[in-house]
């Protein structure tokens, strides 16, 4: 596929995908301390200080970057704020998330700007981020998809899978197993970002053994690479490779 | 007991008779007059002598034992530890018998301390017993001892009580150290570890120790309740309340008279052929470097007396008249594997020439005596033998004492070898799969609410993370189940709150119980979790040296012997301490429930009737299936048993028997209240009435094998027991023929029970004194001749893996070869017998009238696998007919279901309204559609089954019976199918529209696109197009740049703009990589962009420019997007408000494309007015509503015209519109 990072866009989508997680991994350490009160107090009183001098400039946008925390986060900060002052009931988190999902929703026009500003800049998280993570990971779903029916391994995919009221459901089920490498094979999944020990744990707990706990042993595709020795898992039914796999061996009928 | 033996090997009386009297209180027309009349007398003593006669056998063999292999009935080391009382020491309390070899210091205290000590050991289950203490650990396996209290020590019997008095005066200190004495079950034996407290017939290293282990009158108990006993009445209690028997006074006159005649002859006894002074040092250590003494026929000393001793017992074998056929297997091989004689002093024994045919000079008098007479025995026993496994057979054949001994038997055992085929295979060790998710079974709509299902999803996933956990550090030491899991076990059942809830875990659980503890029925052949015994797979040569290497490797030696205590070996360890560890009331119950179910489910199952063997090869392929089917059945059975035994009993598990009978009666009358929690007993007598014991037996000794020490005494459990006896009487391996059980069937049943029997709470006085009422055993069987007892449904590998404790004849051969005894000594385990499966299974029973018996008899003269056929291709066709209507019928209707939602949806506005009401008149329109499901299904099955049963009955197969058969199929099939869907079509459509409709629901904002049928690319398309991540990363990264901040030299250049709105509708044609919900962004931010080309500042466009993007917009929109743009966004305060603060304003690129949007059908014109009415509400600044208003205008002004009025614009804002032009 052409249109996949070819060898050396390749490692740069995979140096991306470890700032994201490291970036990300950053903000979790330092999330906390952006939400006491206080902090949050004097955030909104440095924004109503700033966008009284001048709405027009980016005040939420370099708050955020002067206390080293993500714009799209600052933003709901604010909003959240603004929108307890503003509002009798305190505000619901689909309230705000539609909110930051569309800027004109929110009734003052200074800080629709403000916001908007701050998720358009964002890199890592909002929702357009989250979005184009959405859509880099269907898409490397989408190609899974062809590259199994090339194969002619029929299989499962989620969505047939939610369907028929499965509880967790894997990108793909595989109808008939397979074995990759020596290994069987249940199920695939596609994770379209770098494997590092701390997602891999996490994915580990909320999906992979979950559907080792259901399907049996699978295979696990992380695009952008992972780290090797997280591949240790392989004798008890969880296989991790970077690309689709090309050692395949299919369940033969009956040669006589 | 000793007169009688006296009387029989002076020839008096003859075996046979003798035999005759013990096996049947009464007298038989065969007798001898003269015979009768001796034995008459000694009636009373009648059901004493086989214990009598074991333990006299034990003792006599006592100082060639302790070199070699502990014996399992009796401890051999008492005997050498008794100092300068090799011979017969007299057995403590037991008075009489003791001194059928006084020793000549008698009466003297000091003698009676070693004789306590013998008579404790002597049947093995004595010192077994004592080591109760380590019973508990055998059945935790060292998972902390939390909890189960196995019985252990001795029970309150008064039986057990001869060694007492002088046990209180032996030093205690052995009993302590396991080390040293290992409990029987413990002696490490295999990488299974097991284990277990094992009770009689442990091999018992000999050792000083052993002499404190509590004697545990295995055989012996009701002539040891007469003895009296200094003990308090505590040990006078027998089991069942019985007072002495009768026989008792004459025993001790008995006695007394023997060890005066004894005291007579006393400094004749023969000079032992070594007299090595070992006596006093039986240490573990010992055994390793002892070379064998050589054996020589022609050292025997009494023929005649040992050849009648050797029949009598052999009798008493072919009869089972000793609780344990292996267990004498076992003893009589040590025997035949005896090293040396220990050293007696010269005093001791010498028998005078006269008292060669009496009891007075000892039976084993050198190791040429031993050898003797277990070749005699092995002689009487070979048919048992050539059942035994290859490796058996082969050491045996190999065995040059046997050579020497017995050419004929040798040979005999070298044809048996050689025509063996079978093999004991490794089993592979069973690994972890997980359950797997069944929708029918898992899904939501299995669950009361949402909540209880996501619990349970939840649960599912710690179930199996602890299970994990446990794999992993199971065997590291100091690991501790409880410590490592508990909390988190019981944490995941306290969400368990639903009795729904609790039912699916234990779903899971038994599955997983199942699915790990059983492997597959593959060719390894099942293994109900026994660790492979890598040590049978070894050489001989090599074992004595691998033994030794585990010994140290395994920390808790597993000791199997020849009766091993209940275990969970390997993963049912886990099941086990989960259980403990969840310590929950209502899981236990759960399980009991399902596994009590599923017991009587698969007890219940018509196992396939073999086919008549006359037939070729053939027959014999499918008799292969037969027995794994058989196996898998009966081991699924026995491992289900032993869970629901070890649950059920739990509560009442204690370390210790009841110490008072008052205290003893109590519980009884409490116990006797509580309803069994399986009807065991009635299960046994349809066993046995339908002969299909051997299928009913094995798995009730499983669950009987976990009871608790006042289970037995409970009427209800003693029926069962006495019935179990009845049985165990009446499975005579000698006897064949018509209605007969299949030899291997009742190895398999003898090995069993023989094993229930030296079970550490089943009463050890229970064997002997059922005795009386035996005769009246009289199975009625007429009804079902074709039972599995009759069919060879058990085979070697079977019987090997249901009683793995066979295989330790052939580890105490190897340890013979190899010169090595393991300090264990031999290695017994439990024998467990497997049944065969009965032909007949019944059919069940479920079709009735004419139609049903014509069929029924159709198949009677079939071959089985005809009907098996049938039911089966009729079982899949049904079940294949409802998924059939399920997704064609149901699946119709909930296609109908939606277009008759969305219609409603459409005529409510998106709202909808109530979805319970929507879905009720959903369901009351489609559910009378419900009723072409069984015409559907009728025909599904005619047109499916007939197929089927062609396909799969041979091509032979004449032309009116495959018609027979696919009427039948397809009858049977249209039953089940029928009476499924007439039942639950309704429900399931509800339940499929409900599905459907909350779908529905729920998909109704976001992605309505989603559900349509997608527009892909053509067939040609490449799928070059961008990718629609990169795209919006493009568009975010122009919008950033629009939105600020930036520097004054960043700017979006036209031609970018150009060439990634061009990309885009490229993506947006291809599709191939495109989700919703990018495409929902894409479509917004597409807005955004287009509201951007307005505000001048933002970049370089010039208005032409800035035009032909806007058309490149709107073709994306109308033609492109497949989901709703937003461009109501164009006309949101914010966007519009971007104009507010641009000096000059634009708006005519604003107007123009309000224009387009109505031209090109994108917006309503209506609906942009509403828009422009809403946007003059807010607050603006003076001037910029005034244009605005006049924008509104203008807009209103020109409603259709095609080109739109750019100088209009203009016209309002002359100057302004020329300074972008300009700019």
């Amino acid at each position: 596929m052409e249109n996949f990072p070819s060898v050396s866009s390749q490692s740069q989508a995979t140096l991306l995908s470890i700032f994201s997680q490291e970036y990300q991994k950053h903000i979790k350490r330092t999330h906390a301390k952006h939400h006491t009160s206080e902090a949050i107090e004097s955030y909104y009183q440095r924004y109503l200080n700033g966008v009284g001098k001048n709405g027009a400039a980016p005040v939420l946008l370099e708050l955020a970057n002067e206390v080293d925390y993500a714009p799209s986060l600052m933003a709901r900060i604010i909003l959240e704020r603004f929108l307890q002052e503003h509002e009798e009931t305190p505000p619901s988190k689909s309230v705000i998330n539609s909110m930051l999902r569309d800027p004109s929703q929110i009734p003052d026009g200074v800080l629709a700007n403000q916001v908007y500003q701050c998720v358009v800049n964002d890199c890592c998280y909002g929702p357009l981020v989250d979005c184009i993570k959405h859509a880099i990971g269907h898409e490397h779903e989408v190609l899974l998809r062809d590259l199994l029916l090339e194969k002619n391994l029929s299989f499962l995919d989620e969505d047939q899978l939610r369907a028929k009221g499965y509880d967790k459901t894997p990108d793909f089920i595989l109808q008939v197993p397979v074995a990759v490498e020596g290994h069987i094979i249940h199920w695939i999944e596609s994770k379209a970002s770098f494997g590092d020990e701390c997602s891999h744990h996490a994915y580990l707990h909320d999906q992979f053994w979950s559907y080792w706990n259901r399907f049996g042993p699978g295979l696990v595709i992380y695009w952008y690479g992972f780290i090797q020795e997280l591949d240790c898992n392989r004798d008890r039914g969880i296989l991790l490779k970077a690309c689709f796999p090309t050692d395949i061996v299919t369940l033969c009928h009956g040669v006589a | 007991m000793a007169a009688v033996l006296e009387s029989l090997l002076r020839e008096e009386v003859s075996v046979a008779a003798a035999v005759r009297w013990i096996a049947r209180s009464a007298q038989s027309s065969e007798d001898d007059p003269g015979e009768a009349a001796a034995l008459s007398p000694l009636r009373p003593l009648r059901k004493e002598f086989v214990p009598f006669l074991l333990n006299f056998l034990r003792e006599q063999s006592s100082r060639v034992l302790p070199q070699g292999p502990p014996t399992p009935a009796k401890a051999p080391g008492s005997s050498a530890a008794l100092p300068g009382r090799p011979g017969g020491p007299p057995r403590g309390s037991r008075g009489a018998r003791s001194q059928l070899f006084p020793p000549t210091q008698l009466p003297s205290p000091a003698a009676e301390v070693p004789s306590a000590r013998r008579g404790g050991r002597r049947r093995g289950p004595g010192p077994a017993r004592e080591r109760g203490g380590r019973g508990p650990a055998g059945l935790e396996e060292g998972a902390g001892g939390e909890g189960l209290p196995w019985a252990a020590s001795r029970r309150p019997r008064g039986s057990g009580s001869p060694g007492s008095p002088s046990l209180a005066r032996s030093d205690p200190p052995n009993l302590s150290n396991l080390e040293e004495f290992p409990p029987v079950g413990s002696v490490p034996l295999g990488p299974a570890g097991r284990t277990k407290p094992s009770r009689r017939i442990n091999p018992t290293p000999v050792s000083e120790e052993r002499s404190l282990s509590k004697p545990k009158t295995c055989f012996t108990s009701p002539p040891i309740n007469c003895v009296p006993s200094s003990q308090p009445s505590v040990l006078d209690t027998s089991p069942w309340g019985h007072g002495l028997p009768p026989g008792c006074r004459s025993l001790q006159e008995e006695r007394e008279m023997l060890r005066k005649e004894r005291s007579k002859q006393l400094q004749q006894s023969p000079t032992p052929a070594c007299p090595t002074p070992e006596s006093g040092s039986p240490l573990p250590s010992r055994i390793g470097n002892l070379t064998a003494e050589p054996a020589d026929p022609a050292g025997v000393s009494s023929h005649r007396r040992l050849e009648l001793v050797a029949l009598i017992y052999s009798s008493c074998l072919a009869e089972n008249l000793v609780p344990n056929l292996f267990l004498e297997l076992f003893f009589i091989l040590q025997l035949l594997t005896a090293r040396r004689m220990v050293a007696v002093k010269d005093s001791d024994l010498e028998p005078s020439p006269g008292a060669l045919d009496s009891l007075e000079s000892p039976l084993f008098q050198s190791v040429h005596d031993c050898v003797f007479f277990a070749v005699q025995v092995l002689e009487h026993q070979f048919q048992v033998l050539s059942c035994l496994d290859k490796g058996t057979l082969k050491l045996l054949a190999e065995n040059e004492r046997l050579l020497c001994f017995s050419p004929a038997l040798q040979g005999r055992l070298q044809a048996a070898y050689e025509s063996s085929v079978a093999k004991v295979s490794l089993a592979m060790p069973p690994s972890a799969q997980a359950v797997s998710f069944q929708p029918e079974t898992d899904n939501r709509a299995n669950f009361s609410s949402d909540r209880a299902f996501h619990t349970f999803k939840k649960q599912r996933d710690v179930f199996y993370e602890v299970l994990r956990e446990w794999e992993d550090h199971h065997e590291q030491p100091g690991w501790d189940f409880e410590k490592g899991l508990g909390s988190r076990i019981r944490a995941m059942m306290g969400q368990l709150s639903a009795a729904c809830s609790h039912s699916h875990f234990v779903r899971l659980f038994q599955k997983q119980l199942l699915q790990m503890c059983q492997s597959p029925g593959g060719a390894g052949g099942p293994v109900l979790g026994e660790a492979p015994d890598v040590l049978s797979m070894l050489g001989a040569d090599k074992l004595g040296r691998l033994r030794r290497l585990q010994e140290r490797l395994v920390a808790p030696q597993s000791s199997g012997g020849p009766c091993p205590p209940p275990t969970f070996p390997g993963c049912q360890g886990f099941f086990r301490d989960f259980i403990l560890s969840a310590s929950s009331f209502q899981f236990n119950q759960h399980l009991m429930d399902s596994l009590s179910l599923k017991i009587r489910e698969l007890n219940g199952l018509a196992l396939p009737q073999p086919e008549p063997s006359d037939e070729d090869g053939e027959s014999d392929v499918d008799w292969q299936g037969e027995r794994r089917q058989f196996a898998v059945v009966l081991l699924s059975l026995r491992l289900l048993a032993k869970f629901l035994g070890f649950v059920a009993f739990l509560p009442y598990r204690g370390p210790e028997p009841p110490p008072t009978r008052e205290l003893q009666d109590s519980i009884l009358a409490l116990r006797s209240q509580v309803p069994p929690a399986l009807d065991v007993l009635a299960l046994l007598q349809q066993g046995l009435r339908a002969r299909r014991a051997v299928l009913t037996v094995p798995w009730l000794v499983e669950f009987l094998s976990l009871a608790d020490h006042i289970v037995p005494m409970l009427d209800y459990y003693r029926s069962v027991f006495t019935l179990l006896l009845h049985l165990h009487r009446s499975l005579v391996l000698s006897k064949e023929g018509e209605g007969e059980m299949c030899f291997l069937n009742k190895l398999l049943l003898l090995a069993v029970l023989g094993w229930l029997f030296q079970i550490p709470t089943v009463p050890e006085d229970l064997f002997f004194l059922e005795e009386g009422q035996l005769e009246a055993f009289e199975v009625d069987t007429v009804a079902s001749e074709h039972g599995l007892d009759g069919m060879p449904v058990v085979d070697q590998h079977l019987l090997y893996t249901c009683c793995p404790y066979i295989g330790e004849l052939r580890k105490l051969l190897a340890s013979w070869v190899s010169g090595s005894s393991a300090r264990s000594g031999g290695f017994v385990r439990k024998i467990t017998p497997t049944t065969t499966t009965s032909l007949g299974a019944q059919p069940p029973r479920t079709t009735q009238g004419l139609q049903a018996q014509l069929a029924q008899a159709f198949f009677h003269n079939q071959p089985p696998s005809l009907r098996r056929t049938v039911e089966f291709v009729a079982e899949r066709i049904g079940s294949n007919c409802v998924k059939h209507i399920k997704a064609t019928l149901v699946a119709d209707l909930v296609r109908q279901a939606e277009s008759l939602l969305q219609e409603q949806l459409v005529m409510q506005g998106q709202e909808g309204g109530d979805p319970a009401q929507l879905l009720e008149s959903l369901c009351s329109q489609l559910c009378p559609h419900g009723a072409q499901a069984l015409t559907q299904g009728r025909e599904f099955c005619q047109k499916k089954s007939p197929g089927a049963v062609r396909a799969l009955l041979p091509e032979e197969t004449p032309a009116a019976v495959l018609s027979s058969a696919e009427h039948i199929a397809v009858g049977l099939a249209t039953e089940k199918a029928c009476a499924w869907l007439s039942a639950n079509i309704t429900a399931l459509i509800r339940r499929e529209v409900k599905a459907a409709v909350s779908r529905l629901l729920r998909a109704q904002g976001p992605e309505p696109a989603a559900r349509g049928e997608r527009r892909g690319c053509s067939r040609a398309c490449e799928h070059h197009a961008p990718l629609p991540s990169h795209l919006i990363s493009e568009i975010k990264d122009v919008l950033s740049l629009a939105a600020g901040p930036r520097d004054p030299e960043e700017g979006v250049s036209p031609e970018h703009l150009e060439q990634l709105l061009g990309q885009l509708g490229q993506m947006l044609q291809c599709r191939q990589f495109l989700c919703p919900p990018a495409e929902q962004h894409l479509a917004k931010c597409s807005v955004e962009l287009a509201s951007l080309l307005g505000p001048p500042a933002q970049h370089q466009l010039d208005r032409g420019q800035a035009r032909r993007l806007l058309h490149m917009l709107l073709s994306l929109w109308k033609d492109n997007f497949q989901v709703p743009v937003p461009l109501q966004l164009l006309l949101s305060p914010r966007n519009v408000g971007l104009l507010a603060d641009t000096r000059p304003r634009e708006w005519d690129l604003l107007l123009f494309l309000l224009r387009e949007l109505v031209e090109k059908g994108l917006m309503g014109q209506t609906e942009i007015e509403a828009c422009l009415g809403s946007l003059r509400e807010a607050q603006w600044p003076g001037d910029f509503s005034e244009e605005l208003a006049t924008l509104f205008n203008l807009f209103l002004a020109e409603p259709h015209v095609p080109e739109p009025q750019l100088r209009a614009c203009e016209l309002v804002q002359p100057n302004r519109g020329t300074v972008l032009a300009q700019s």
